[in-house]
């Protein structure tokens, strides 16, 4: 059996760790508020745009852009796989990059290449280490996403789209359902996918200024950016929210731990003085 | 009273105005735009300016500041979704230019990586045979 002091040490060092669990969930409890604030605050653009984008389809323009135009043949895809910078936050990136390897895989088979955009430190690692071909990357988002350090990245995505180079492209990200539950999900966004055409009696089209491709391109372009940030923020938020359940597990688990030690502690103590005792009376009863 | 027109600005962050007006006047790519009720529909890329908008009940215009971002003119309604990054062609594909060869960058230090991960396991086992030698030599 351990000795005292050893199981006294135990018990020190699993309540520093049950500190420091408790305090990384009080942090993740407060930054989870903010950041589902911020995933909701993107809603309204993410509505907006859809709206003009249906309108858009439902106008009956000459020009079609190659986004919305379907590709007979698919040699190459494009995968954008949003993850969180740090760790700690259970099972969320795993199982986003087990549904990104499904789908490597998948392609792999079916004799696609795969070009990947990844967003987000550990899926970076992930898909480096995989050995996939990592196109380009933004990593330190930080707590707050800005469009600014993700607009290169997937304009190098899109340029691909444009120039031939990938004929769909495809993104993964951690879906937020509620604080306990996060999904991992895929959803297509190129080419787009027909949007339902609203409802309008008679034939109509936009006055472009300057002109209809500019206009369109610069349009769709955000749209599909929209998409991703609204992503990004949306996975933010299930880092904060899986952090803080995963750290109570971790804090309680950690208070499990301490109990039972406790216990045999004060057993192996109630042990040392008995023995003591009755050597003591042995010791007596000899004289 | 005269007619008005509804308006809907809103930029990734934040929806920055929703409501009536009589007119807006926007920065558009090229030159201001002032849009009253029952405008045609238009499709036009904004710059960087403020958007005015005379609303109903009071004398004053109401500004805006947008970074750039695209307009939608319906006849009774005016959407601007607004940049929350500066735009334009050049930067963009200065970004994307800075964005590849980072990517490029990291494939190529992804060997040395690599050869970091293996040193660090290989490193990991000596310490391991150490550790088990003097064990063994304490026990002796």
């Amino acid at each position: 059996m351990a000795s005292g002091k050893e199981i006294r040490t135990k018990i020190k060092s699993v309540e520093n760790t049950r500190k420091i669990t408790r305090a990384m969930e009080m942090v993740a409890a407060a930054k989870m508020r903010k950041a589902q604030e911020r995933m909701r605050a993107t809603r309204p653009y993410a509505e907006k745009i859809a709206a003009v984008a249906a309108h858009m389809s439902s106008a009956s323009s000459e020009y079609k852009h190659p986004f919305v135009v379907k590709r007979e043949v698919i040699k190459r895809v494009g995968l954008i796989v949003v993850s969180t910078d740090k760790g700690l936050c259970g099972g969320l990136n795993t199982n986003a990059m087990r549904l990104a390897l499904n789908l490597i895989r998948q392609w792999d088979t079916s004799g696609h290449g795969v070009d990947v955009t990844a967003l987000g430190n550990k899926g970076l690692g992930f898909l480096q280490r995989l050995g996939a071909k990592v196109v380009s990357h933004a990593v330190g988002l930080g707590d707050t996403a800005h469009m600014e350090q993700l607009i290169g990245p997937v304009k190098v995505m899109l340029d691909a789209y444009s120039a031939g180079e990938i004929d769909a492209l495809h993104l993964v990200y951690s879906s937020f359902v509620n604080t306990m539950k996060q999904e991992a999900v895929s959803v297509q966004l190129l080419p787009l996918a027909p949007v339902e055409k609203t409802e309008l009696a008679h034939h109509w089209d936009y006055i472009y200024e300057p002109d209809a491709k500019s206009v369109v391109d610069a349009l769709l372009v955000r749209y599909i950016e929209a998409m991703i940030y609204r992503a990004v923020t949306e996975n933010m938020a299930c880092e904060q929210s899986a952090r803080m359940v995963a750290m109570k597990a971790a804090s309680d688990n950690a208070k499990n731990v301490i109990g039972e030690l406790k216990l045999v502690y004060n057993k192996t103590r109630q042990a040392a003085i008995t023995k003591e005792l009755s050597e003591i009376v042995a010791g007596a009863a000899a004289v | 009273m005269s007619m008005t027109i509804h308006v809907d600005i809103v930029s990734h962050e934040a929806a920055l105005f929703s409501g009536v007006a009589e007119y807006v006047i926007v920065p558009a790519q090229m030159g201001e735009l002032g849009i009253y009720p029952r405008h045609t529909q238009l499709l036009t890329r904004l710059k960087p300016g403020s958007v005015r908008i005379k609303k109903p009940d009071s004398a004053e215009e109401e500004l805006i500041y947008v970074s750039g971002g695209m307009l939608e003119v319906q006849p009774h309604m005016i959407t601007v979704l607004s940049d929350s990054a500066i735009r334009g062609a050049e930067l963009d594909q200065a970004r994307a230019e800075e964005a590849k060869r980072r990517a490029e960058e990291a494939m190529r230090n992804r060997s040395s990586e690599m050869e970091y991960a293996k040193a660090q396991a290989e490193l990991a086992q000596a310490i391991a045979q150490i550790a088990a030698i003097s064990k063994l030599k304490k026990s002796h």
